[in-house]
């Protein structure tokens, strides 16, 4: 099996100028995806695991290592190295983010959000609504709320729409920094389904879950943050692509 | 969305503007012999310092810092409002992007300003003539860019007014009894109606109000995502940039000090001046 994404001595510091002082987040992090795996990352809080994600996803500024990832439209290339503009097509086309906190965008409405997401990977428009209905039904919001404003959504609500919007894309490759962190039962469940079907699909995956059980049967492995490496060892570990 | 992402539509190098006579000690625009862009010696200013970037296609591209950065003063230069002390820029849409828009013939310099820029200004007086109707504001643009066919001109100028929202009854009225919010509005469909590829916007939300503000901002979004137009969005507000921009660029005392993603540029601010700047968001 190929790795989709491989991450080789990952490291980052930060600078905080006020304080005149260097924090470290991170260190020598190697660890492998392969296409349609689910990686799990644990560790106790300020432990670097989200770190790692913002970094793939180069919300934070590389600073050591590499990370591999094979694109769809690039061919294999270190998301580290890539210029801003292949990042921003890589966000859009192929790599999803989920947080738990809510990144909405203003004055837009539940089934606007999610049908934008839904245009930016180039589905046609009659699709994309149908998609973002979709998403709206499984999610359970309440047809009341399709047409309001997401701003004036409960936190649990926004946070299923984040989740939707990320998910609608069919992402080639998916970050999920504790999007579940504050749902309740039933929307958690409604997550891991999602999940569920993607990973039948090919997404491959890489979360972070503080909740272990959520993470059960649909985690493949488990990558130990305090330990620097993987925990439980289901599937092989592939080499990096050229 | 355009598949491409990587065609520039604008290209900035080196640019430079001073005021003043310059002397030996500033003119090789060493950080060290400047007391943040003055010089102590000769009293020369120096707005703009060596900047260079490049501005993609159908791409918001944010430029923030403080006033007095030099901001405004690269939307000047683009828009022949002031002439550069020294540099290049390249319009992909003007002859193939090969030829320096600053060195080229006054003529041409014409042709580049009425046809392939629009420019909306922070100051409405700036961008518009007050005591004209608002059609013909944006009848100005177009006589500029060649049209001469009034039926043609006024009902492109009604179509656009009303995209911008300004209420039919009142697209006759000079912007001068106008609101700062519509005021900006008919500036905004002024620059757009010679469908220019390249859109400079200066600070068009400060001095609104909040609820104003929000629907300027729409707007420009909006017809981002369905002309995709390239814009070049000055702005001291990190607010609206992150609402808007894709990527950033962040100037202090005439120099980029730092440029990236716009939710790096937020999230994992490198340099002293953008961590305060960052750190100052309300």
């Amino acid at each position: 099996m190929d790795a989709m994404l491989a991450i080789e001595g990952l490291g980052k510091t930060f600078s905080v100028h006020q304080l005149g002082k260097r924090i470290k987040a991170c260190e020598g992090i190697d660890l492998a995806v392969a296409a349609g795996e689910f990686i799990g990352i644990t560790g106790r809080s300020g432990s670097g695991k989200s770190t790692i994600l913002k970094l793939i996803y180069r919300s934070y500024l590389p600073q050591k290592g590499r990370a591999w990832y094979r694109s769809e439209r690039f061919g294999p290339i270190d998301l580290f190295q890539t210029s801003e503009r292949q990042i921003l097509y890589l966000r859009r086309r192929e790599i999803g983010y989920v947080s738990q906190f809510l990144n909405l965008v203003p004055r837009t409405t539940a089934r606007d959000s999610i049908e934008q997401a839904a245009l930016e990977v180039g589905m046609g428009s009659e699709r994309a609504r149908e998609e973002a209905e979709r998403m709206l039904r499984h999610f359970e919001l309440d047809e009341e709320l399709w047409d309001s404003y997401a701003s004036t959504f409960s936190g649990g609500e926004k946070l299923r729409l984040n989740v939707a919007r990320a998910m609608v894309k069919h992402p080639r490759l998916l970050l999920l920094d504790e999007p579940t962190a504050s749902l309740d039962e039933r929307s958690k469940g409604k997550v891991r389904e999602l999940i569920g079907k993607l990973k039948a699909e090919g997404t491959t995956m890489l979360g972070i879950f503080h909740d272990l059980r959520f993470m059960e049967g649909l985690c493949d492995r488990e990558y130990g943050m305090g330990l620097g490496r993987f925990v439980s060892d289901a599937l092989p570990v592939a080499g990096a692509p050229p | 969305m355009a598949a491409e992402y990587d065609v520039s539509a604008l290209r900035v190098e080196g640019l430079w503007k001073w005021f003043g006579p310059r002397c030996p000690r500033c003119s090789t625009g060493r950080e060290e012999a400047l007391e943040r862009n003055y010089c102590p010696d000769c009293g020369t200013v120096y707005a703009l310092r060596d900047l260079s970037f490049r501005l993609f296609e159908g791409e918001v591209l944010g430029v923030v810092g403080e006033s007095g950065s030099g901001k405004s003063t690269i939307l000047n230069c683009l828009y022949y409002d002031m002439e550069p002390s020294a540099g290049a820029a390249y319009l992909s849409s003007f002859e193939g992007g090969e030829s320096d828009v600053f060195s080229v013939s006054a003529q041409a310099k014409r042709t580049v300003r009425n046809t392939l820029l629009g420019k909306v200004y922070q100051n409405a007086l700036l961008g518009l003539k007050m005591g004209f109707s608002s059609i013909s504001n944006v009848a100005e643009k177009l006589i500029a860019s060649g049209d001469r066919n009034a039926s043609r001109m006024e009902a492109r100028a009604v179509e656009l007014l009303g995209h911008v929202n300004i209420p039919p009854y009142r697209m006759r009225e000079n912007p001068e009894f106008f609101s700062g919010g519509m005021q900006q509005r008919v500036q905004i469909a002024k620059a757009l109606s010679n469908n220019p590829p390249v859109l400079l916007l200066d600070e068009v939300t400060t001095g609104l109000d909040l609820s104003v503000q929000a629907k300027v901002l729409d707007l420009v979004k909006q017809i981002q995502r369905e002309l995709g137009i390239s814009m070049l969005l000055v702005s001291h507000d990190l607010g609206v940039v992150r609402m808007l921009a894709d990527r950033t660029v962040v100037m202090l005392n005439g120099k980029v000090v730092e440029a990236g993603l716009t939710d790096q540029i937020l999230e994992d601010p490198q340099e002293p001046y953008t961590q305060e700047l960052v750190h100052s968001m309300l």
